[in-house]
């Protein structure tokens, strides 16, 4: 073998650690910075699924498919009493239904009386309660947690999916996309 | 010595993946979150498909591993719909629908998918054509020095 070869095998020897070393780093660095993202809904662009779930409190009515597409765009809130982020948009919600937006909710494996409890320390600014005590219509919407917050259209098609709380910046543009949605 | 490294790997686990603190429901588990179906053959086949799909809010896990609450609904949802006569390719696909290719730990081929599937057998391919080139007698004037 000519030391020109021998050399090219040297150096030939050293690219499984080189590949080893960089496939270590690309782990190391999704470990810290990765995919921790949220996962969208697929269910976009798509009528809601039909359901009919009962009065999740006693001063609101349970929440339907049908309620929807009577030409009225509406925020569909997927909360609960035992979430957080959920006391945290509260107060948004309630101004946005100040402003004339129906917001209709469905309780997430909720008891009665954590939500009324919850209801009453944070104001209620739900049209109606839909109690969806397993999970199955956020299943049914591509839900994957509370809170989220779906944007469903006059002819109630689900326009928009929010992950996460609701903050007052968001106001203005939730409210110009509600307006657009007639 | 052997303590102190178990330390270390432990708070070096803890910097990698800090524990979540998850708020969680009062209510109890759906019926069929921890019970089995009566029929063992329907439960083989629900817990077949549960093993691979994945936890939405645990991400990593499998809803057969996860004790989160939406992960027993989903095993609920699962045995149940079994129960009733549907076929576990439906149960999938129906989730696929609303989550994406994400929720199943066996995505179907397509094109965001199929490197998953071809880069294992050109490496494995890559592999053979090595071994081969080096089991081959060597040639005259190739060999050793």
């Amino acid at each position: 073998m000519s030391n020109n070869q021998a050399a090219r095998r040297n150096w030939l020897l050293w690219v499984p650690l080189g590949v080893v070393v960089i496939l270590a780093a690309m782990f190391i660095w999704a470990l810290r910075h990765g995919d921790d993202r949220l996962i969208q809904s697929h269910w976009i662009d798509k009528p809601l699924p039909a359901f009919d779930l009962p009065a999740a409190a006693a001063d609101r009515p349970g929440l339907a498919s049908r309620n929807f597409g009577d030409g009225q765009p509406r925020l569909l809130n997927v909360f609960a009493s035992w979430c957080i982020p959920c006391r945290v948009e509260a107060p948004t919600l309630a101004e946005l239904q100040r402003r004339g937006v129906i917001v209709e909710g469905v309780a997430i494996r909720d008891r009665p009386e954590d939500l009324a409890r919850f209801l009453g320390e944070l104001g209620n600014p739900y049209h109606a309660i839909g109690a969806d005590e397993r999970s199955q219509l956020a299943l049914a919407l591509g839900s994957s947690g509370v809170p989220e917050t779906f944007l469903i259209d006059g002819r109630g098609v689900i326009r928009e999916q929010i992950q996460g709380a609701i903050t007052p910046d968001m106001v203005p543009d939730l409210m110009a996309k509600l307006e657009r949605m007639r | 010595m052997r303590f102190a490294l178990l330390l270390a790997v432990f708070a070096l686990c803890c910097a990698i993946f800090p524990p979540a603190i998850h708020a969680q429901s009062g209510l109890p588990p759906a019926p069929y979150a921890y019970r089995q179906l009566d029929d063992p053959v329907q439960e083989a086949a629900a817990r077949n498909l549960m093993a691979e799909l994945r936890c939405l809010v645990c991400q990593g896990q499998s809803i057969a591993d996860s004790d989160a609450p939406l992960a027993g609904d989903m095993r609920s949802d699962v045995r149940e719909r079994i129960a009733a006569g549907e076929r576990p390719a439906e149960i999938r696909q129906w989730l696929i629908d609303r989550y994406g290719n994400w929720v199943t730990y066996d995505p179907p081929i397509e094109g965001d998918t199929i490197a998953l599937y071809v880069l294992p057998l050109l490496a494995l391919l890559g592999g053979l054509f090595i071994v081969i080139r080096r089991l081959r007698p060597a040639k005259q004037g190739d060999g050793a020095p």
